[in-house]
């Protein structure tokens, strides 16, 4: 069946359930191939090949006893290091947290091990996933396999890096203004922010409590939904979780089919500020989707002009207090205890190191937002525009089924150019933001490569509140089409490395 | 919308406990300006009459049942501590109040 | 005017009240008494070794999310209701933001501009020279909130914070449930806001005891009071407060108020401004001293909690809280006062002396109600206000009273040997029983021990028995006295008295 490594995960699933490879030689395969590319993409920050080696000799146990196992039994993984995993370092990519192994494993981890999916090991991200580019990762930034010298799109550029690299097959991220998406969008690979409250955000280090939602990312839209399902539905450790039926997403991605679907274009979301190969290939596959028989109209949605601003005083002032736990008192780094020093000088030395530039803006921006005079302009009204938003998209989903964009606005820009130019850097996630802001379900799958510089653009499909299923029944529709114009995945044009 | 001064960045360091150097408080009095103006257009929506949303999907009343579980065991709680002493976690010593 | 060493100045009460009226305000911090802890399945058992009783969700560990405890929002609307309070139909909880090493997420899960109960009030009743009067203490809100972990400071000279090389946290407290009550301003107390402040607490006290929420105990750190308070001249408007914290006993409430009136009295009359500030109470000195002054206050930041949904009771599930509420100690005391014909006063003395329950508690072991007084609010008294301890504090229960009545009333005992099997259970020499046979208290009842008593008596004083026989019998009382004497106390009088006068021939 060719390099193990390229396969998609449902295909591997299916080859270790027959026993025509088994799970240790697929492990095998993706940890060499990360030992022979990751040097160059720098998508891992951990790898555990021992304790995967091990959880894929469990499940050839399983399959040798003949026990019934799950879709993805096998199936090598690559998880966010944002999610906490009981033993392994969990960093966020901060400094701060260095040497930290939780004592616990985070609800998506029990549900993957539950699930037989083999973790390979951690990914790299923007430090506490505040970034649209992972170069705010303390320990160094990922490369887009596409082009190494381009950003992998963040926070989660190591799961988008490591699935276009094809150093695994499955990646867990998490989405708190397109950091799912986003790094879908510029590697050519698929990713889901499910619903708000559809996969536990137990376990996951918060970054904006009201907005973070993990997700599954692959290179295939039924491999998303095949780990959709592994990790999604209702977990009594998350208050915000919802307490019902998942959407069947997986029979969503295999029907695939668009027939009588309305498709709402975002008016807002594409034209000026868009670049032009983006624009085009968004053209092309609307096009597609109506050939498909969907009926395609334009809404718009006024108030998502003023998305970007509310989640900018949202997410930093969420943030702000989620990350003051990191004290060195507890756990991770401690600076300046020399005996003299007294606790709240230690406090602020700690943070000060442990802290990298974005993260202690945003800290800034958020207790700024925060404090006593400022929070009715900025917090309040910053929720006040949320409930706007999340009307503008009841109103469109009266319309239509579903929603669509461009996800970015750009393909993947070069590393280092807006790095220090944060407005520059948040305009990255104009498209995908609304989307966190009213809590619903999205999903980027990649649509071609932009003509003038051949890197791979995404295609945003939005849904209603716990309709996960429709983003798979459309994305699934598209890729179907689009793969067999092509006749191959997109992601297979990707340069050997 | 106010503009942010150096010294309002210095009052955001000590509230939020970081340690600021002068570079610091320069750079990002600059930066917290540029993207509070940037943020300040949500001001002009007018919402008077808007429910503010703190929450994305309505729920209400999830609690669980008052059953003791199972703690972690000591050595697992302290695991990760910078430092302990008598099986608690050792921190310097707190000097602003009696 | 006296001078502490903190340079505070103070001048009597009387003067001071002579000037200013006070105004008082309370907030008190009570731990539910849950099994579990607010947000997380870890045990609330007290005295624990350290750090046993802590998961990643109460030591705020990276990714950790809170899940409300139903029993403690059941509580505090219990608590509500019995307070007269609104139910909010629907209310947030809210973040405050501090740093502080006993709280391990940096921020305290409480609730800010929505409390779950609102606009109650308590009526208490305080002892006056013409008779009870009652206040009105009207509550602003019930909130509910978590409590921190517990700091030991360690190394310099005085163990406390002050001067301290480091200190030690125990997180095993941190996230019990925590209800905060908070009063209105209580104006119109004159002279007697000691006493009503006092007389609040331990209403609020009995309240809670009475709904089983909690155990109350002041001691263990389970209630806790912080009081406000400031002067002002009758006419003026009112002054700036400060906040004394750390006031943990009954006694401390009346003494917090009582000192910060003289403190404040005397900053005034010396044209002195009285500084916003946080005082932290002493129970040695029963002085307070000056904290963080409140101008320097930290901004708390609040925000509503997003890792926690709304809580919306329902008014079906309130009103089902409401219809199973116990009987409160103010109806209780009424009934009571009825059922044992007893007057005001007498109803004060046992309620104030705390000694309401307990003689209910020993009644209804089947104890006659004037002898359950008597012991109570006597003997038992007695010992506690000597010890400076609550009543119920004492090694003494109901059920050691029913008892020792039953072996009065059987001849077993009389009331001078009951005393001293008091006097054993309170030194902890072990049960009635045992004390009885380790002390050797039982009455002497056997005749011929008591007759050779008699004898001796007799013998020792000849001319009285004449005196008796002729028919003088009062002199009986002599010989009487005699043989009490000669037997310890341990016999029974009027056995004494038939057994002489049968000895003598003589009939009454």
């Amino acid at each position: 069946m060719g390099d193990l490594f390229r396969q998609n995960a449902s295909v591997l699933a299916n080859a270790i359930a027959t026993k025509e490879v088994s799970a240790v030689e697929v492990t095998q395969a993706h940890l060499d191939r990360i030992s022979a590319v990751d040097g160059k993409v720098h998508a891992f920050l951990h790898v555990n090949a021992q304790a995967a080696l091990e959880q894929a000799k469990a499940v050839d146990a399983k399959v040798a006893a003949g026990t019934t196992l799950g879709p993805l039994a096998g199936v090598p993984l690559g998880l966010k290091d944002v999610l906490a995993m009981k033993g392994e370092p969990t960093t966020a990519g901060s400094k701060i947290l260095e040497g930290w192994r939780p004592p616990y494993d985070s609800t998506v981890v029990q549900r993957l091990r539950a699930a037989d999916i083999v973790i390979l090991g951690k990914t790299n991200m923007d430090e506490f996933a505040m970034g649209s580019s992972t170069e705010h990762s303390a320990y160094g930034a990922t490369h887009n396999p596409w082009d190494l010298d381009r950003i992998p799109g963040g926070s989660g550029g190591g799961s988008a890096a490591a699935l276009a690299a094809f150093e695994a097959p499955l990646a867990i991220g998490t989405d708190t203004g397109g950091s799912i998406r986003q790094p879908a969008s510029v590697t050519g690979t698929v990713g889901v922010k499910p619903t708000y409250g559809g996969v536990s955000r137990y376990g996951q280090i918060a970054l904006a409590s009201s907005l973070d939602q993990p997700g599954p990312c692959a290179r295939t839209v039924l491999d998303t939904a095949l780990l959709h399902a592994a990790i999604a539905g209702h977990d009594p450790m998350d208050s915000t979780s919802i307490n019902a039926p998942v959407p069947d997403v997986v029979a969503a991605a295999k029907r695939a089919d668009v027939r009588g679907m309305k498709i709402g274009v975002v008016k807002e979301l594409g034209g000026e500020g868009y670049q032009a190969g983006v624009s085009q290939r968004y053209a092309e596959a609307l096009e597609i989707l109506q050939s498909l028989g969907a009926e395609v109209i334009e809404v718009s949605c006024p108030s998502f002009e003023y998305a970007l601003g509310a989640y900018y005083l949202i997410l930093p002032s969420e943030a702000s207090s989620n990350l003051a736990r990191f004290d060195g008192m507890r756990y991770g780094l401690r600076v300046g205890d020399d005996g003299n020093n007294g606790v709240e000088q230690v406090m602020s030395m700690t943070r000060e190191a442990g802290f990298g530039p974005e993260v202690k803006r945003r800290i800034m921006l958020g207790t700024y937002a925060l404090s006593s005079g400022y929070y009715d302009a900025y917090y309040g009204q910053a929720q006040k525009v949320r409930t706007l938003i999340t009307r503008d998209f009841n109103a469109a989903f009266e319309q239509v089924d579903v929603l669509v964009s461009p996800t970015a606005p750009t393909t993947a820009f070069k590393l280092g150019e807006k790095l220090d130019d944060p407005i520059a850097m948040y305009l990255n996630d104009v498209a995908t933001i609304p989307v966190n802001l009213a809590g619903i379900g999205a999903m980027s799958l990649p649509i071609g490569l932009a003509p003038e510089d051949g890197l791979p653009v995404g295609f945003q499909i939005m849904a209603p509140a716990m309709a996960d299923d429709r983003l798979y029944l459309a994305g699934g529709a598209l890729e179907a089409a689009l793969t067999d114009r092509w006749g191959h995945l997109l992601i297979e044009e990707a340069p050997e490395l | 919308m106010t503009s942010i001064s150096r010294a309002d960045v210095a009052h955001l360091g000590r509230l939020a406990r970081l340690e600021l150097t002068e570079s610091e408080l320069d750079h990002y009095s600059e930066q917290l300006d540029v993207i509070l103006q940037s943020v300040a257009r949500i001001s002009e929506v007018a919402a008077d009459d808007i429910p503010p949303m703190s929450h994305p999907i309505p729920m209400v009343n999830v609690f669980r049942d008052d059953v003791v579980k199972p703690s972690l065991t000591r050595q697992e709680a302290l695991a990760a501590a910078p430092a302990t002493e008598d099986d608690r976690f050792r921190v310097p010593r707190i000097l602003d109040e009696e | 005017m006296t001078t502490t060493s903190h340079g505070d100045v103070y001048i009597p009460f009387d003067e001071a009240m002579s000037r200013y009226e006070p105004i008082i305000g309370i907030e008190t911090h009570v731990e539910l008494g849950t099994n579990s802890k607010m947000w997380c399945g870890c045990s609330t058992d007290f005295g624990s070794d350290a750090n046993t009783q802590v998961c990643p969700v109460c030591l705020g560990l990276p990714g950790s999310m809170p899940v409300v405890n139903r029993v403690a929002v059941e509580s505090t609307i219990r608590i509500g209701l019995a307070l007269n309070c609104n139910i909010a139909e629907w209310c947030r909880f809210a973040r405050k933001n501090y740093f502080y090493p006993d709280m391990p997420k940096d921020y305290q899960i409480s609730q800010y501009d929505e409390p779950l109960c609102y606009d109650g009030y308590l009526d208490v009743t305080v002892d006056t020279p013409d008779g009870p009067q009652v206040f009105r203490v009207e509550i602003e809100r019930v909130h509910m909130e978590e409590d921190t972990g517990k700091l030991t400071h360690t190394g310099g000279a005085t163990g406390r914070i002050h001067g301290a090389e480091y200190s030690l946290v125990d997180y095993n407290r941190a996230g019990i449930p925590l209800i905060e009550i908070v009063t209105k301003t209580v104006i119109g107390t004159g002279s007697l806001a000691p006493e009503v402040a006092k007389a609040y607490v331990k209403e609020l006290r009995d309240v809670m005891r009475a709904l089983g929420v909690s155990d109350v105990r002041m001691e263990e750190g389970s209630m806790r009071c912080d009081v406000n308070l400031s002067l002002n001249k009758p006419g003026d408007g009112w002054g700036t407060r400060s906040e004394t914290k750390n006031v943990n006993s009954l006694r401390s409430v009346e003494r917090a108020v009582r000192s910060e009136i003289e403190r404040q009295a005397s900053v005034l009359d010396n044209g002195g401004r009285v500084i916003q500030e946080t005082r932290h109470f002493h129970e040695d000195t029963g002085r307070s001293t000056s904290g963080r002054s409140k101008e320097k206050a930290e901004d708390y930041r609040y925000f509503p909690e997003p890792d926690l949904v709304p809580v919306a009771p329902s008014r079906d599930w309130v009103e089902e809280l409401r219809a199973g509420l116990p009987e409160m100690p103010s109806v209780k005391r009424a009934r009571l006062k009825e059922e044992w014909n007893i007057n005001d006063f007498e109803l004060a003395s046992l309620a104030n002396s705390g000694a309401l329950d307990l003689v209910e508690a020993t009644i209804a072991f089947g104890v006659d109600s004037v002898a359950a007084r008597k012991w109570w609010t006597g003997e038992l008294l007695r010992v506690a206000n000597e010890q400076g301890v609550e009543l119920e504090a004492l090694s003494v229960t109901p059920h050691d009273i029913q008892q020792v009545e039953s072996l009065i009333t059987s001849g077993a005992l009389n009331d001078k040997l009951a005393r001293q099997v008091f006097e054993g259970l309170l030194a902890g020499e072990g049960t009635v029983e045992e004390i009885i046979a380790t002390r050797g208290l039982a009455v002497v009842s056997d005749d011929g021990a008591l007759l050779a008593a008699i004898d001796e008596a007799l013998a020792a004083a000849p001319d009285v028995a004449e005196k008796i026989q002729s028919g003088k019998i009062q002199a009986a009382g002599a010989v009487v006295g005699a043989v009490m004497k000669a037997t310890k106390g341990q016999a029974d009088a009027a056995k004494v008295r038939a057994l002489l006068l049968e000895r003598l021939g003589v009939s009454e």
